[in-house]
C-alpha cells in the first residue's frame, strides 16, 4: 500500500514539477522579480509533500485519491467571457470579477471607496508594487505552509490586492465574483487575495465562488488578510461552484489589537471541498467570529477545518458551524483553538450542529482545544440530530404541507447562521440557493 | 360535523383506544374528561393525523370524508385544528411568518387569493388583541421562551387565525394560572359559532366553568364510558372517576 502511495506522489510531483517549469516559462520576464523566488521555494515544499493523504491527521476524513490522477491544464489568468449558468446569489450589487483566477477589468465594477483605499490587480502589484505584497507575506508571518497554500503560492500569477488606509470607512461591500470559465477542463485555478486593513478602518468583503456548470476544474483559493488595531473587517465567503468540481481553500486571518474580524463560510456547492480556516488573534482585546454553513447533498464532501489561535490576553472568538446533510454526502468538521501561554482571560465558544436528513449522510466532528494559559473559558460543543417528528407534525396540522415543513425546519435550523450575514441582498439570497437546492434533493 | 365509530387506536403494537364512539354535530361543544392514562390526548392526536399511531379498526367520517384516509395538513386545510396539550418550540422561524405559510396554504386550498403583507399583518393584529397577545411574541420564534400561558394563549391565537370548523383543544387549560385561563377560555368562547364545534379534552372540571359544553364524555381505558350534560363535570369534580370504573369493571373493583 505504502508503495503505491509513494510513487503515485513521486508521480504527482514529477507532474507538478514540470507543470511548474511550464508555467515559468510563460512568466517570460517575471522570474527575475523577488516574487518568483518565493514561488521556487513553495514548489520546492509542496513537491516535497505532494497531495495529502488521509494518513495526516489534518485530512483524516478526506480522502484526495479522485484528485491525485487528474492532469489539471493552467489557464491564463483573467482572459476569456464570463460563462452562462453561474450560481451567484441575487440580491448583490455587482462587483470584481476573477476569471480563472486572474482578474477581469472588462467584467469588474469597482465599488466606491474612499481616498486612498486600492483594489488592483494582483499582477499588477508584483509588477509594479512588489514591495507591497512582500510586506504582506512578513506582516502575516505565515509559518508551516499547507501544502494546497504552497501550490497556491507556486503558481501565483494574478488574484487581487486589496489595501484600505487607516482611519477609513469602506460602506459599500467589496464583492468578488470568482469564476472558473470551464474553457479548458479540468483545469486548476489559483484565485489569490491580499487585503490588508489599517488601523480603525472598517471594510467587508464578499466571495463568491462559481464556475461553468459540467466542468471538473479544482479551485486552489487562497485569502490573506491583515487586520490593524480597531479596524472592523468581515470576510463572507460563498462556494457554489459546479457539482463536479473540486474546492480547496485556505483562508488566513490576523488581528491587531481591539480589532474585530467575522467571517462566514458557506458551502453549496461542488464534489469536494476543503476550507482551512486560521485566525490568528495578534493583538489584545481582538475578537474573532468565525462562522459555516454547509449543504451536502448528492454525494459531495465538505470539510471545515478551522484553527483559532488566541496569541494574546482578553481575547475573544466565537464559532458556529452548522451542517446539513443528504442524500450520500459527508461533513467532516474540525475546530482547533490554541490558547497561548500568555493568553489570559481568553473567551473561546465553539459550536457544531448537524442535521442529518438521509441514513446514507454522515458527519465527522472534533473539537480540539490546546490550552496552555490558566485563566481563560473555553467551551465546545457538537450535536448531531435529524428532523424531529413532533415538529414536522406541529407544521402540518396548521395545513402546510409534509415537503413544505420539511424545507421550513432545514431553513429555520440554518437561519442562525445566516442571519449574522450582515448583508441583507446575500442573506435573501443565500435563502433562495438553499430553498433550491433542497428542492433538488426532494 | 364528526362521526367516529369504533375506533381503535394502537402505538408500537400497544393498543390504547379500545372503540370509541362519538359523534359531534356542527354548533355543538363537547368535553372529554377522563384520567391520566386513559386515551384522551391520543384520541386528539389520532384526529389530527399524528402518523406513529396505527388505526387498526373503526371509521371516522368527517363532513362526509374518510378523515383517516387523509395526511394532517389536509385535515388542517379541511378544517380540523388541533391545539397542543405540549406546543412545540421550532426556533428560526417567526410566530408570523409560520401563521402566514400556514393560512396561504389552507387559503390556497379552499381556492382562495393568498393574502398580502398588509391584509395579513391587519388580520394579525385584530386577532392579537382578540387574544389579548402581546405583540412581542409575534415576532419571536414559534412558542420559543414562551411561559406556559403564552405557549397556550399562541395556540388559541393560531385557531383564531386559521378559524378550523373542527377545534380540538387538548388539555388547553392545563398550566395556565385562572387569569390566562379566564382569557383563554373568553378567546375560545368568541371564537364558538353555530357553523363550528369544539372538542375540549381535559383533566379538570375547571375549564368548562368558563367554556360550557353540551355534552360531557368520560373516557376510561380506551373506551367511552358515560356521556351525560354539563352536570356530569360537576359530579366527576365531586366524586372523582374511581365510581365510574366500580360501575365499568366491577369484577375488579371487589376487593
Amino acid at each position: 500500500m505504502s508503495g503505491t502511495t509513494a510513487s503515485l506522489r513521486d508521480r504527482q510531483a514529477a507532474w507538478f514539477r514540470s507543470a511548474f517549469e511550464e508555467f515559468e516559462r510563460s512568466l517570460n520576464g517575471e522570474t527575475g522579480r523577488p516574487f518568483h523566488q518565493r514561488r521556487r521555494e513553495a514548489i520546492a515544499a509542496f513537491a516535497d509533500s505532494g497531495f495529502p493523504t488521509t494518513h495526516e491527521e489534518e485530512w483524516r476524513f478526506t480522502d484526495l485519491t479522485p484528485l491525485a490522477g487528474i492532469r489539471f491544464a493552467l489557464p491564463a489568468p483573467g482572459v476569456g467571457e464570463l460563462p452562462e449558468g453561474l450560481g451567484i446569489p441575487s440580491g448583490l450589487p455587482k462587483g470584481i470579477v476573477l476569471i480563472n483566477g486572474g482578474f477581469s477589468p472588462a467584467h469588474s465594477r469597482l465599488p466606491q471607496l474612499p481616498p486612498g483605499c486600492r483594489i488592483e490587480s494582483l499582477a499588477q502589484v508584483l509588477a509594479r508594487t512588489p514591495g507591497d505584497v512582500e510586506d504582506h507575506f512578513s506582516r502575516t508571518a505565515i509559518q508551516g505552509e499547507n501544502p494546497f497554500a504552497a501550490l497556491g503560492t507556486a503558481f501565483t500569477r494574478d488574484g487581487l490586492f486589496v489595501s484600505i488606509p487607516p482611519n477609513t470607512v469602506v460602506t459599500e461591500p467589496i464583492v468578488i465574483l470568482t469564476a472558473a470559465a470551464g474553457q479548458t477542463s479540468p483545469a486548476l485555478l489559483h484565485p489569490r487575495l491580499f487585503v490588508s486593513v489599517g488601523d480603525n478602518s472598517q471594510v467587508s468583503l464578499i466571495q463568491i465562488f462559481a464556475g461553468a456548470p459540467g466542468q471538473q476544474s479544482l479551485t486552489n483559493a487562497l485569502c490573506d488578510i491583515v487586520i490593524g488595531d480597531g479596524a472592523v473587517v468581515t470576510y463572507d465567503k460563498i462556494q457554489n461552484e459546479p457539482p463536479e468540481m473540486y474546492h480547496i481553500a485556505t483562508i488566513r486571518s490576523r488581528q491587531g489589537r481591539s480589532s474585530t474580524f467575522a467571517s462566514t463560510s458557506v458551502t453549496l456547492g461542488g464534489a469536494l471541498t476543503r476550507n482551512t480556516i486560521t485566525a490568528v488573534l495578534d493583538g489584545d482585546g481582538a475578537e474573532a467570529t468565525l462562522n459555516g454553513l454547509y449543504l451536502g447533498t448528492g454525494g459531495r464532501l465538505i470539510d471545515n477545518h478551522t484553527a483559532i489561535d488566541h496569541a494574546k490576553p482578553h481575547c475573544n472568538s466565537y464559532e458556529l458551524y452548522k451542517g446539513i446533510l443528504a442524500g450520500r454526502s459527508r461533513g467532516v468538521f474540525n475546530g482547533k483553538i490554541f490558547v497561548r501561554k500568555d493568553a489570559q482571560k481568553t473567551d473561546a465558544k465553539q459550536t457544531n450542529k448537524n442535521l442529518i436528513l438521509s441514513d446514507d449522510a454522515a458527519i465527522d466532528t472534533k473539537p480540539q482545544l490546546e490550552i496552555y494559559a490558566n485563566d481563560v473559558k473555553c467551551t465546545h460543543g457538537a450535536t448531531i440530530g435529524q428532523l424531529e417528528e413532533e415538529s414536522l407534525f406541529y407544521l402540518r396540522t396548521r395545513g402546510i404541507n409534509a415537503d413544505d415543513a420539511r424545507d421550513l425546519l432545514i431553513y429555520a435550523f440554518a437561519s442562525d447562521v445566516i442571519d449574522r450575514i450582515p448583508h441583507p441582498g446575500l442573506r435573501a439570497g443565500l435563502q433562495s440557493m438553499i430553498h433550491d437546492a433542497l428542492q433538488k434533493e426532494r | 360535523m364528526i362521526e367516529i365509530r369504533n375506533l381503535h387506536a394502537a402505538i408500537d403494537g400497544t393498543e390504547i383506544l379500545h372503540g370509541i364512539d362519538l359523534t359531534i354535530r356542527t354548533g355543538e361543544v363537547h368535553a372529554i374528561m377522563g384520567p391520566n392514562g386513559s386515551g384522551k390526548s391520543t384520541l386528539a392526536q389520532v384526529l389530527a393525523g399524528r402518523e406513529a399511531y396505527d388505526v387498526t379498526e373503526g371509521s371516522v367520517t368527517y363532513q362526509g370524508h374518510d378523515l383517516l384516509g387523509m395526511k394532517p395538513e389536509e385535515r388542517a386545510q379541511e378544517g380540523i385544528f388541533l391545539a397542543f396539550q405540549y406546543p412545540i418550540e421550532i426556533p428560526g422561524i417567526s410566530n408570523t411568518y409560520f401563521l402566514k405559510a400556514a393560512l396561504n396554504a389552507i387559503r390556497k386550498h379552499r381556492g382562495m387569493e393568498e393574502l398580502d403583507a398588509m391584509e395579513f399583518l391587519k388580520l394579525v393584529k385584530q386577532k392579537a388583541a382578540l387574544m389579548e397577545m402581546d405583540d412581542s411574541l409575534l415576532n419571536r420564534p414559534v412558542n420559543q421562551g414562551f411561559s406556559g400561558g403564552e405557549k397556550k394563549r399562541n395556540e388559541i391565537f393560531q385557531m383564531a387565525m386559521l378559524e378550523p370548523k373542527l377545534a380540538v383543544l387538548d388539555e388547553t387549560d392545563s398550566g395556565l394560572d385562572i387569569d390566562a385561563l379566564r382569557t383563554v377560555a373568553e378567546g375560545v368562547n368568541r371564537l364558538r359559532n353555530d357553523r363550528n364545534a369544539i372538542l375540549l379534552v381535559t383533566h379538570y372540571q375547571r375549564l368548562l366553568n368558563y367554556i360550557v359544553p353540551d355534552v360531557v364524555h368520560v373516557l376510561m381505558d380506551g373506551r367511552i364510558v358515560r356521556s351525560g350534560g354539563k352536570e356530569l363535570a360537576l359530579e366527576l369534580e365531586e366524586k372523582g372517576y374511581d365510581w365510574l370504573r366500580e360501575d365499568y369493571h366491577p369484577s375488579e373493583a371487589a376487593h
